[in-house]
């Protein structure tokens, strides 16, 4: 069955079961592997999107329900690559292996917007759905307040703009 | 001396039964053409339109979005199940025979255009409060509807509830003729929220319990009750959660879809504020959180806000460190905290709070176990915004660890009995 939703600010259609996973549908049928399967019940945090803006698990979020909505991926987050959070990362050298950090940044992402200055226990909360096994945790939270401090001082949020351009 | 006491009974029985029918029957009322579209005006039938949404009438009487309003939604009661009918002009399988005479005659008095009595199940018990100049619109905006030929699947009520001339007698029970009568002690916006509530809003149609005969239950009055497997939950004072419905969340949640400091509408109620208000002014839903607030006894916002945040600071206070934890709380940290924690003070309507949701201190867990299944889709809650559901993720003891938690910390009510088999039973 024929699904169409918006993919990082193009139009697209996948035509499978619509009861696939989000997730499948990015990664096989999209082309976009920056989405990782980590766990596939919704507990690890690795295969985090944001669907209109905000992070949802897509390895049990079925393609049918999100259906006429805006997703951004990694691959979306900004042009360049260079989202606040993206440029934090590299920064403070907080991968270790990477296989968390899209779903750490999608996450962190959409968290932001709603604690634009994260306080520790902020983090804790809205970070704990998106495991490490790496436990680069410390390096995480420190990432995040990196960018959150960016994007308080950008004049006129230009960089959260960017960096939200398909989900509002 | 026998033979006169039998006759003398047969005699009283015939006379009660003459009686009976006397009161129960009633006349036909001639069949018409169905009046051209362009015989209303355009202002009535906008206002017609609006108390059409009002009335929610799209929930009841449409299965397929492409033929609104012509009937077939099946209604499970106790006495069988009960399909709706076809409310556009169609003149074989519609209303298109029914002259406006017709048609206020069944929503005053629940009795059809052939003169047979309609089952309370159309709320002609609430309609009956709507002012004629109301019920003209309504009549002008549904005759002016694509007319959409479509025969309802038949009725399958048991015998004796099948027979629609004992309906008289329900209503002799339960049925009161009359308009909205203004309560002139409260103001003109609680008055004119009273009147949408009770008149062509019926809300007390699911927030009410019912009694054996499936009419409402004058003496719990707004006390919930459970509706096509949703709890619709108190709309009085009753209710459990810890902020209460004051004005603002009132309006938010009845505008919006949501409100902060309760949660947002899933179920049948996503379909009463997404379709059924959204053409409603601002004014009238206004009046509404007027009448509710009064309703519910609510506090004014500001103590429905310190409400709020010190409920989200207990239960903060009550967590464990990880090794500690039980698996409900594991599970929540995991799966759910992500997008359900709040800070205290500012508790965010997209990030629905655990300890104000109605969900959560409800006396059935049905909705909650419902939503955590099946998710929140995008037409439901605040606009665009979604929650998967986890049926293919946990299992059912999972989920009910997971609420029972919730439960458990999140609430002051009693727990939940047998939750991992009412999970298993909302399963598809």
């Amino acid at each position: 069955m024929a699904t169409e939703f918006e993919l990082n600010g193009r139009a697209v259609t996948v035509d499978i079961e619509s009861d696939t996973p989000l997730l499948w549908a990015l990664r096989d049928d999209l082309d976009l592997t920056g989405t990782k399967y980590g766990c596939g019940i919704g507990m690890c945090g690795a295969c985090t999107v944001l669907v209109n803006g905000r992070a949802i698990r897509s390895c049990i979020t079925p393609v049918e329900t999100v259906s006429g909505a805006s997703i951004t991926t990694i691959e979306g987050l900004h042009p360049d690559g260079n989202h606040p959070l993206q440029k934090a990362w590299v920064e403070s050298q907080t991968p270790q292996c990477g296989y968390c950090q899209s779903g750490q940044i999608m996450q962190a992402a959409a968290m932001l917007k709603d604690f634009p200055d994260p306080s520790d226990e902020q983090i804790n909360h809205a970070m704990g759905g998106n495991l490490c096994r790496c436990m680069a945790y410390v390096r995480i939270r420190k990432a995040i307040k990196l960018a959150a401090e960016e994007m308080k001082g950008a004049s006129g949020n230009k960089a959260q703009e960017t960096g939200a351009a398909a989900n509002e | 001396m026998l033979k006169k006491i039998l006759g003398g009974l047969i005699a009283l029985g015939a006379l009660v039964l003459a009686i009976f029918l006397f009161i129960a029957w009633e006349s036909s009322i001639d069949p018409i053409s169905p009046p051209a579209p362009d015989s209303f005006s355009q202002e009535q039938i906008t206002r017609g339109e609006l108390l059409a949404g009002l009335g929610n009438c799209q929930t009841c009487h449409t299965t397929d979005p492409d033929q609104p309003l012509a009937g077939g939604r099946a209604m499970p009661t106790p006495f069988g199940t009960l399909y709706s009918t076809n409310i556009t002009p169609d003149p074989e399988t519609g209303i298109g025979q029914w002259s406006e005479e017709a048609f206020a005659r069944a929503m005053r008095e629940g009795v059809s255009r052939s003169g047979s009595q309609l089952f309370p199940a159309f709320p002609y018990t609430h309609f009956t409060k709507m002012t004629d100049d109301d019920v003209s619109d309504l009549y002008a905006y549904l005759m002016s509807r694509r007319a959409i030929p479509a025969e309802p699947p038949e009725n399958t009520l048991e015998f004796p509830f099948n027979i629609r001339l004992l309906l008289a007698g329900w209503k002799l029970l339960f049925f009161e003729e009359g308009r909205y009568e203004t309560d002139d002690s409260k103001s003109e916006a609680w008055n004119r929220g009273a009147y949408i509530a009770e008149g062509p809003g019926h809300c007390s149609a699911c927030h009410t319990p019912r009694n054996m005969l499936g009419a409402e239950d004058a003496g719990n009055a707004w006390e919930g009750a459970i509706v096509n497997n949703w709890y619709a939950p108190p709309l009085n004072a009753s209710n459990h959660t810890p902020a209460s419905w004051a004005e603002a969340e009132a309006y938010q949640y009845l505008r919006h879809g949501g409100s902060p400091l309760h949660g947002v509408a899933v179920g049948s109620m996503a379909d009463v504020v997404h379709a059924g208000l959204r053409l409603a002014p601002d004014s009238d839903l206004r009046a509404l959180a007027v009448w509710l607030s009064d309703l519910a006894q609510a506090s004014d916002t500001n103590q429905a806000h310190e409400s709020a945040a010190s409920a989200i600071r207990t239960v903060h206070s009550t967590q464990n460190p990880s090794a500690m934890m039980s698996e409900g709380e594991r599970l929540f940290t995991y799966a759910c905290a992500a997008c359900h924690y709040n800070t205290p003070e500012s508790p965010n309507t997209l990030r629905p709070d655990m300890a104000l949701n109605s969900a959560i201190s409800a006396p059935t867990p049905v909705n909650l176990i419902r939503i955590t299944l099946n998710g929140v889709s995008l037409k439901e809650g605040m606009p665009d915004a979604m929650m998967p559901g986890f049926s293919e993720a946990l299992s059912d003891r999972q989920i009910a660890s997971l609420l029972g938690y919730l439960r458990s910390t999140h609430t002051d009510q009693p727990a939940w009995t047998d939750l991992e088999q009412q999970v298993r039973d909302q399963r598809p």
